[in-house]
């Protein structure tokens, strides 16, 4: 499940950030650079950051002033991911011609992940924990952390027969007589999750036909697995072993 | 039939896992089977050591610590061998 994780941190995020000019602008000057910045952009991550700082280019969705006072811009920005909210508040400060720095921020938003969806803080796991430690209370920690299978919610999905599991499990391509359930609309191409019916997560791949011609077909390739996270063993083998 | 229960909350359960971003896909039966209950599990019913390797929390990072340092932590809270998280969370606020 750690492995899908890097799927959710590579997922458009949303921040709020307080920005600080060190002089006072104009609103409409400010949302007039501010639109500048909606688009594709050159960032160079920051002095302090883990990432290799090359010049590279970032796509920012929106930004929305909410608030401005002449000294603190509250921004709303929704961009992809590895944009860097601080360089961006330089930047505009750079471009408005007097300079202005990131003083707070929180991200609001992380691929499906926003604030209202069972949001946990770590005194809260804490608690919980010490309730399954000493009490044997199961309850907090399974409502607080949720079942790995919910960071595929935007990928379409395939459910396969008990009999498929194993063989995807080892590697192997899906082949169309593996599967029992598919949602519509899939296209050649995209990322599929690949599920027991059950529910489980097997694994994650790259669809070779769309859903239209798995129905339509009685075999061949269907889904190439790219990332398996069950178990091997977890569901019996029904396919033999090449000798 | 036997699994048709298991089978059934499966269903829901996959249902439910679109709704938590709000996507409604259709699904079409290919081939109409139940599931055996006797291997693997309903995700929300694992045995409670194997939910939380399996689990995701959504997280509310305290201000101070990196990212990195909140996940050290939680895989000490947890006793798991791993843990991952969704993308470094930049420091805000003045550097000292």
């Amino acid at each position: 499940m750690t492995r899908v994780i890097s799927l959710v941190a590579h997922s458009t995020k949303e921040y709020v950030c307080v920005m600080q000019l060190h002089s006072p602008v104009e609103r409409e000057r400010l949302e007039r650079v501010l639109g500048e910045f909606q688009g594709l952009i050159y960032q160079r991550p920051p002095l302090r950051s883990s990432v290799r700082r090359s010049l590279r280019k970032k796509r920012v969705n929106s930004i929305r002033l909410v608030e401005y006072n002449g000294r603190y811009a509250l921004l709303h920005v929704d961009c992809e991911a590895g944009t860097y909210m601080r360089k961006l508040c330089w930047d505009v400060g750079l471009v408005l011609g007097v300079g202005a720095h990131m003083r707070e921020l929180r991200r609001v938003r992380t691929g499906p992940f926003t604030e209202d969806k069972n949001l946990v803080t770590l005194q809260m796991l804490s608690e919980a924990l010490y309730r399954w430690r000493s009490e044997g209370n199961e309850d907090l920690l399974r409502k607080y952390i949720m079942p790995g299978e919910v960071m595929t919610c935007t990928m379409p999905k395939i459910a396969l027969r008990d009999t498929a599991v194993d063989s995807i499990a080892h590697g192997a391509t899906l082949a169309v007589p593996g599967i029992a359930k598919i949602q519509e609309g899939i296209k050649p191409g995209d990322t599929v999750a690949l599920m027991t019916l059950k529910g489980e997560l097997v694994a994650i791949g790259k669809a070779l036909m769309s859903t239209e011609e798995i129905l339509e077909r009685e075999k061949g390739e269907a889904v190439k697995p790219e990332r398996v996270i069950i178990k091997p063993g977890t569901y019996p083998r029904t396919w033999k072993k090449k000798a | 039939m036997e699994g048709t229960d298991v089978t059934r909350r499966g269903e829901k359960f996959l249902r439910e896992i679109d709704s938590f971003c709000g996507q409604e896909r259709r699904w079409i039966t290919r081939i109409d089977e139940p599931t055996d209950p006797q291997y693997g599990f309903l995700p929300s019913e694992r045995p409670i050591e194997v939910y939380i390797r399996n689990g995701v929390i959504n997280l509310d990072k305290p201000p101070g610590p990196t990212s990195h340092e909140v996940v050290a932590w939680v895989k000490r809270m947890l006793k798991v061998e791993r843990a991952g998280h969704g993308g470094t969370l930049e420091p805000a606020g003045p550097i000292a």
